[in-house]
């Protein structure tokens, strides 16, 4: 069995935090790159450079490429041969975000409580789902969610009756409802099934995919293909200002669900896009 | 942010300086900016309700919904890009009201909003949130000025130098969101 001190567990969290603010990964970089060469607006293009200096600044210059430095969101997923040891993992993990918002220059955004609005002043609690794989080792998985796209975000719990139209219905039309509100172009998380909160999560998750890569099930690599040419056939564009570039990608996931159910959730991220992992 | 020769314009300003500006402009802002974002702009619903001060004068300023990181040592300030307006929109009709010539945000306003800002001239700008990084660099100066115990969210008074924004919407009811989008809406 594999020890992993939790120490080392803060230290990688804290590495991450400002590695994913400051430096977008380079497949979502490639993607802008992408939707730049493909953009026909004007004013799109105009936009699509401007993200893309903006990354370089951010990450040669370690600032924050968005002011919006987001909830700390992390999947772990923790092989079972593991034992973490001296404490806490949810605690090293945020001490970490509390480390890496520090020393990132990082703002931080999160209230203690929804009604009262007072801010904890270091970005914790950090958001954390875990998942037990088989094997040895510890991958963590941070994706900086910000609010103004997490705002735009809807879930509905359809019939079977209603179906896959409807679904792909709802999918376009909430990109439509978010305009520029969300900050396009968008990557677009899908989670099709389960229960209610798994949707969410699902749709979550697949965010962090990288940008564009098809999910392995050829229906659901079908359905992300025909829901992009949808969502960039709305005319949105980047920034809003009008454009045939309204999302970059659309992850879908899909897990077993009930007779009676047809759940989807769409979670939506700017292109602020920013996820990272590191393997302990 | 299109071949058309940017405007330049500087605040403080009045009506008949954002008069001639159309929806689409490319404008660079020199001059004054205010930040203000939610806990800001409730803070000074209440002043008024209460007949207190505000922070500024709102006659001829321009607000930017934006609530900053902190800033690396040396820099006037950390990264700022715009916030999503609507969130606003309950407020923004007061200081309107009161003076208010231009908002640089980001997102759809309400027909409330637009209402007050075609009658009382004031003009809404769109910034880009994904450049924050770049926007900061037109900052060259920036000082918190009230509700200090806000953080991010405090009211700064920046001086920005060519800060590049876009018209939204203009006072002659244009709006880039709602023309963009019919532009190249396809099928």
């Amino acid at each position: 069995m594999r020890e992993i001190e939790v120490g080392r567990v803060a230290e990688a969290v804290r590495d991450l935090c400002i590695e994913t603010n400051t430096c977008i990964r380079d497949d979502h970089l490639e993607a802008l790159r992408r939707a730049r060469a493909n953009e026909e607006s004007e004013i799109g293009r105009e936009v699509l450079d401007r993200l893309l200096e903006n990354a370089h600044v951010s990450c040669s210059e370690r600032i924050a490429f968005c002011q919006d430095t987001g909830y700390a969101v992390f999947f772990v997923e923790l092989g079972q041969d593991t034992h973490l040891t001296g404490g806490s993992v949810e605690e090293a993990i945020n001490e970490g975000v509390r480390r890496g918002w520090d020393e990132g220059y990082l703002r931080p955004s999160i209230v203690e409580s929804p009604i009262e609005r007072a801010n904890t002043g270091d970005n914790t609690p950090a958001v954390v789902y875990y998942d037990l794989v088989p094997g040895e080792g510890m991958e963590i998985t941070m994706l900086v969610k910000g609010a103004g796209c997490d705002n735009m975000s809807a879930l509905t719990m359809l019939t079977p009756a209603e179906g896959l139209p409807a679904a792909k219905r709802f999918v376009v039309e909430t990109i439509e409802k978010a305009g520029p509100n969300a900050s396009p172009p968008l990557t677009v998380g899908v989670g099709i099934g389960g229960p209610f909160e798994k949707a969410a999560q699902l749709a979550k998750k697949a965010l962090t995919r990288r940008s564009g890569e098809p999910n392995p099930n050829p229906e659901l690599a079908r359905l992300e293909r025909e829901l992009l040419e949808e969502i960039n056939a709305t005319g949105i564009g980047p920034a809003g200002y009008g454009g045939t570039q309204t999302a970059l990608a659309v992850h879908v996931e899909s897990y077993p669900t009930h007779i009676a159910a047809f759940p989807v959730a769409v979670n939506l991220d700017c292109h602020s896009h920013r996820t990272r992992s590191v393997t302990l | 942010m299109s071949a058309a020769k940017p405007v330049d314009l500087t605040a403080p300003f009045s009506t008949r300086d954002v008069e001639p500006l159309k929806t689409g402009d490319v404008v660079r802002l020199s001059g004054v900016l205010f930040t203000a974002r939610d806990a800001a702009h409730a803070r000074m619903a209440e002043a008024i309700e209460n007949g207190e001060p505000l922070p500024f004068d709102p006659e001829g300023q321009v607000v930017y919904f934006t609530g900053p990181a902190p800033a690396r040592p040396g820099h006037a300030l950390g990264p700022a890009g715009p916030t999503t307006a609507s969130r606003m929109d309950s407020y923004s009709p007061l200081l309107i009201e009161r003076g208010l010539k231009g908002m640089v945000g980001k997102g759809l306003r309400s027909e409330e909003v637009r209402e007050a800002m075609r009658e009382h001239g004031c003009v809404y700008f769109g910034a880009v949130e994904g450049t924050a990084a770049l926007l900061a660099r037109c900052v060259t100066e920036a000082e918190v000025i009230a509700y200090e115990d806000l953080g991010a969210e405090a009211v700064r008074r920046l001086v920005v130098e060519d800060f590049p924004v876009v018209v939204v919407n203009d006072l002659h009811g244009g709006d880039l969101y709602v023309e963009g989008r019919e532009r190249w809406r396809r099928g």
